[in-house]
């Protein structure tokens, strides 16, 4: 074989033990719900039965289906607000001339570069003060907004043609029209990219729940993994807490496979981390 | 921007609008109303009315906050009882508290063993990828799926992949003749541990940067190298890595700051043990509002770290950037 052929072989090999690295966790795991629990040890990854078992032991202690319902609710009003307001703000950030504009833009960008546990206490004492513990509006109100969702959206507005704005406008649009009916199908891939920023951020978080939330009925579906991972809930057997692990999982991973190419894009664009 | 003689600002919206609004709520065209100046010099208040929501949010849950925080660091405060003043109590506890040093040391030894590991793993899976090859896209798509995965996942799987007894790895390395690692439970071993979910987390991410940093090389560059007789090293540290070099940067500070927030790995995987080996800045800071209702030292904690967040960041580009040059 010549020297890039072999170059070629090697990179393949290894790449694809990259990919059995971070694949066969899941696939593990995956597999692992459905073993009897004294089975989970051992290295053979496919059960000898397949059983049930671990998902009704977690759905038997945890209240799973509301932990969802929460989450879904959550996210997608996170989501929703962050790109309504993230819009308004960015038309009015990138269409519009206004004394003190810039200013806006400065300030919204300082926000982004204050680490959040800074924010984190007087936050939470601020959603407490306001009797939101325990309440949707605790775990949705301070995050509706979004300083990424804004630069996002501001960016790409910022490109569109004067022109599109102005034969709206000529033909006696209000700007919040403009912004909804043209503006807006205009922008697919920037509100995408900055959905799906928001969303997995919002999915995912699980430490701003724990501090707001410690009654079951609202906790998130993160929230509710971890503490029934963490506080015993599973008693001591992992094929529940890995139940409750995939099952927190799925959604996003499907949404992932859905959207993957969008998925990266905006991730790695924005360089933020899940 | 907009200085001009124009003295119209959003304190004074009426003026702008036209008197001939119409009744629909729909705004007028500003252009009829200013035909003398040119547009774009005037304040156009619906600007100002459009980020107003946002703007209002902010003061409310970033700028509050972030005033309040500052208050706090002076005052002893459980939620329940009144705020008391302490002074400088706070700020004299936080330099002589042990478990304060030994997060700040525990976030050390993390960045120390996460951000070379995942820089280097990351590096070498961008430069596999990078160029023509077939299942490209699979393998992106592969590495990438940690990187969506919440985190409370990951911790659970590797609580199990790592457990001492029974776990899946030490029971790979036993079948291959090897003795059990006592990954989460001993002292010595539950950083390095931690440190490794962290980098399976989310070195795909790195590998995507890194590889879009690769794809900014201009070509010219190494067909110059090669009529040169240069080696694969020396092309390697001559053009690829100075050309990395801002890509870099972005990767040791968001590495760095992304070491800081470390909180599910801990809180789901040690609590912070064994004999506080594992507690991270964001951890302790949980546990003294939560655990002990230390309102005013938490934030004073919160303060603390992101300042020295500021200042390791500024000193690692500036260390990053002069490495090149």
């Amino acid at each position: 074989m010549p020297p890039s052929q072999i170059r070629k072989a090697l990179a393949y090999i290894v790449l694809s033990i990259g990919a059995v690295v971070f694949a066969y966790p899941f696939v593990w795991m995956a597999l692992a719900t459905f073993k009897p629990e004294a089975e989970i040890a051992s290295l053979n990854p496919l059960p000898s039965v397949w059983t049930a078992e671990s998902y009704r032991l977690v759905f038997g202690s945890v209240p799973l289906g509301r932990a969802f319902l929460n989450s879904v609710v959550v996210t997608g009003l996170v989501t929703a607000l962050a790109l309504v307001f993230g819009s308004l703000a960015a038309y009015g950030l990138s269409r519009l001339d206004w004394r003190g504009r810039d200013a806006a833009f400065s300030v919204i960008l300082f926000t982004m570069m204050v680490p959040f546990l800074v924010l984190l206490i007087p936050l939470y004492t601020l959603v407490v003060g306001f009797g939101w513990s325990n309440s949707y509006a605790g775990l949705v109100v301070p995050f509706m907004m979004n300083a990424t969702a804004v630069l996002i959206l501001r960016q790409h507005f910022v490109t569109l043609p004067q022109s599109l704005v102005d034969a709206a406008r000529i033909d006696g649009a209000g700007e919040m029209r403009i912004l909804f009916r043209i503006v807006w199908p205009a922008s697919v891939p920037a509100l995408v990219t900055a959905g799906i920023l928001v969303f997995i951020g919002s999915w995912n978080e699980v430490l701003w729940p724990l501090m707001v939330v410690r009654e079951q009925d609202m906790m998130t579906m993160p929230q509710t993994v971890a503490l029934f991972a963490v506080g015993g809930g599973a008693e001591g057997r992992l094929g529940p807490q890995l139940a409750a692990a995939l099952l927190l999982a799925l959604p996003i991973v499907a949404a992932y496979l859905v959207f993957q190419r969008k998925f990266v894009e905006s991730l790695a664009t924005s360089g933020l981390k899940g | 921007m907009t200085e001009t003689s124009e003295p119209l600002d959003m304190d004074t919206p009426a003026a702008v609008v036209p008197a001939t609004q119409p009744a629909t709520g729909i705004p007028a065209v500003p252009v009829a109303a200013a035909p003398i100046l040119p547009r774009r010099s005037r304040s156009d208040w619906r600007g100002a009315a459009f980020a107003a929501p946002y703007l209002l949010h902010l003061a409310l849950f970033f700028g509050y906050p972030l005033l309040f925080a500052i208050v706090l660091v002076f005052h002893r405060w459980d939620v329940v009882t009144p705020m008391q003043w302490v002074g400088a109590g706070n700020l004299q506890r936080l330099v002589a508290d042990d478990l304060f040093a030994r997060a700040m040391l525990n976030t050390g030894v993390f960045l120390a063993l996460h951000i070379p590991l995942q820089i280097g793993v990351a590096l070498l899976f961008a430069e596999l990828l990078n160029g023509k090859l077939r299942g490209r896209a699979f393998f992106r798509t592969v590495y990438f799926l940690p990187v969506v995965v919440s985190g409370v996942v990951v911790t659970i799987l590797f609580q199990q992949l790592f457990a001492f007894d029974g776990g899946y790895v030490n029971g790979v390395i036993a079948a291959l003749g090897g003795e059990a690692v006592p990954w989460l439970v001993s002292p010595a071993w539950a950083m390095p541990a931690i440190a490794l979910v962290a980098t399976w987390k989310n070195v795909g991410l790195y590998v995507l940067l890194f590889l879009a940093g690769l794809q900014n090389v201009p070509p010219e560059l190494y067909e110059a190298a090669d009529v040169e007789g240069a080696t694969r090293w020396q092309r390697w540290r001559h053009i690829t890595f100075p050309m990395l070099n801002p890509m870099m940067v972005t990767v040791v500070v968001l590495s760095t700051i992304g070491g800081f927030s470390l909180f599910v790995e801990p809180y789901v995987l040690t609590g912070g043990g064994p004999l506080n080996s594992t507690l991270s800045g964001l951890l302790y800071i949980y546990n003294q509002a939560f655990t002990f209702n230390h309102m005013g030292y938490a934030a004073t904690l919160g303060l603390a770290f992101a300042l020295l967040i500021f200042a390791v960041v500024l000193v690692q580009r500036r260390v990053v950037e002069s490495d090149v040059s």
